[in-house]
């Protein structure tokens, strides 16, 4: 079963990334350079390679890579599911929301009230930037969202990391741990307990010294394209197409 | 070979505490390329250039700042960032528990194991218990100069910490409209359900293998070797037909493999 799908991330960049800039507070740009030359070195002027031994490299080409990308599709192909909650959290990565492509609203909304009627997820395989992605769909309020899996060979066991056998533990400790575990319950999951102090006070710094002089620089920004904010959700709420 | 720990801790339960090692529960293995100069196939380095001059502008002289609005920056110096980072600590302080799944999948980032360090007493009653009572912990701790919150899972008879996302980077479904168009009817429901059940099954990680990994992997074998496959262009599929006739195949298709297997 396929359903032709648009696909958003469903996580936006962290709050709190600083740029940086030169002695007169222009943004500064990370570029490639020839150690032997000190030559600065442009897109075409580079090329990948993988390093086969020790200061050894085949050079494989966009072209190539290209070629070895499965057939491109933007459906994703649901080979199976599976009851929602026996995915092991381990395998996933990355969540994105899909959204329907043109035409294919039914289906993706067929989709989505079955999978969440019966409490399944799909799992399918998912071409992405040029690479196979093997990711669990999950359905909540109508609205599907692709979770990026590990794949089985990325997981550690508890023998690759050298974990010691488990061993039998007292019952008194056990029920210790109980205890607390009861005292400390909550039944729900409360993220704002979570505010990262840290963060928080990054950015009252940040709001406290823009009214210093001597600390805020102004520079032309470069063309606003690159670096407009755009806002998830708008562009989420636009793609579902729904009521505002 | 075991792997070494990335950082030692303490899981601060109340006013117990039990000693803690991270190991990253993952190994990520895309392939990997490096950036070389094409004229002499030499790794290339990397450095700061001002773009508008050109020029290198040297470690020193770089400074970092918080962009408030476009083209607006507000500088923090390396004494101010210090100054932020919170005191050191080996703490996991793990502030409350709640039910397991409780958590929806899209907080969780990156999954680690902790393994006992020293006393394995503690260790194992913890998972034991967190495994009778079906509970997750939620912790905070500092690791290398940066705040993390995770949450404490126990599978099978250790513990994961999974680090957790932040509430400002998360978007969940409720803040987003129920999609637009005609609810489906009660016939296509009906067949949607049939062929879902038809697909229906056990997840088997153990299915699964990284096909384009491996592809490129013997690409580059043969290559290195001196005889790189002619690789032939891909094609580009895109379907979109009426939706009965979509359901209907694929209940068709997979009855044929059915009765064939």
């Amino acid at each position: 079963m396929s359903v032709p799908v648009n696909l958003f991330p469903a996580a936006r960049g962290g709050r709190a990334s600083l740029r940086m800039l030169g002695p007169d507070g222009q943004p500064l740009a990370r570029r490639y350079y020839a150690e032997k030359t000190g030559k600065d070195l442009d897109a075409d002027e580079v090329v990948r390679g993988y390093e086969i031994k020790k200061d050894k490299y085949v050079v494989v080409t966009d072209d190539e890579l290209e070629r070895l990308e499965p057939e491109k599709t933007r459906d994703i192909n649901l080979t199976q599911f599976v009851p929602a909650d026996s995915i092991p959290p381990l395998y996933f990565e990355r969540g994105y929301f899909l959204t329907p492509a043109a035409g294919s609203t039914k289906a993706y909304r067929l989709l989505a009230e079955t999978m969440e009627k019966n409490g399944l997820a799909g799992i399918a395989t998912f071409v992405m930037r040029g690479k196979e992605y093997l990711v669990a769909i999950f359905s909540e309020r109508g609205i599907l969202r692709a979770e990026t899996m590990r794949f089985p060979d990325e997981i550690r066991s508890p023998d690759d990391v050298g974990l010691p056998k488990k061993k039998e533990a007292p019952a008194a400790t056990v029920r210790k741990f109980e205890k607390l575990i009861t005292t400390k319950s909550k039944k729900q999951f409360s993220p704002t307990k979570l505010a990262d102090k840290q963060t928080d006070d990054l950015l009252k710094l940040v709001k406290k010294k823009e009214k210093q002089r001597g600390s805020v620089v102004r520079v032309e920004s470069e063309a606003d394209a690159d670096h407009k904010v755009i806002d998830l959700v708008q562009v989420l709420k636009k793609s579902l197409g729904g009521k505002k | 070979m075991a792997a070494r720990a990335i950082w030692k801790g303490q899981l601060k339960v109340g006013t117990t505490k039990v000693p803690v090692k991270l190991y990253s529960a993952v190994e990520d293995k895309t392939v990997r390329f490096h950036i070389l100069d094409d004229k002499s196939k030499a790794r290339v380095k990397q450095h700061m250039v001002d773009p508008d001059s050109g020029e290198e502008v040297a470690a020193e002289e770089i400074q970092k700042g918080y962009e408030v609005e476009p083209g607006k920056f507000v500088i923090l110096t390396e004494e101010d960032l210090e100054k932020l980072a919170p005191p050191a600590s080996r703490d996991i302080e793990v502030v409350e528990f709640v039910p397991q799944d409780e958590i929806s999948q899209q907080w969780y980032d990156r999954p680690y194991y902790l393994g006992p360090d020293g006393d394995e007493k503690d260790y194992f009653a913890l998972v034991e218990a967190l495994n009778n009572k079906k509970s997750e912990g939620i912790a905070h701790w500092m690791m290398r100069g940066k705040y993390y919150a995770g949450g404490l899972r126990p599978v099978d008879d250790y513990l994961f910490l999974f680090t957790l996302r932040d509430a400002e980077e998360v978007i969940l479904a409720d803040q987003l409209p129920k999609p637009a168009g005609a609810a489906p009817t009660q016939k296509e429901l009906n067949m949607a359900k049939q062929l879902v059940e038809m697909l229906q099954g056990e997840f088997n990680p153990k299915d699964y293998k990284d096909e384009y990994r491996k592809r490129v992997m013997e690409f580059i074998e043969r290559k290195a070797k001196g005889h790189a496959p002619r690789l032939r262009p891909v094609k580009t599929k895109r379907q979109a037909a009426a939706l009965d006739n979509v359901l209907a195949k694929s209940i068709a298709a997979l009855k044929k493999e059915k009765r064939a297997a």
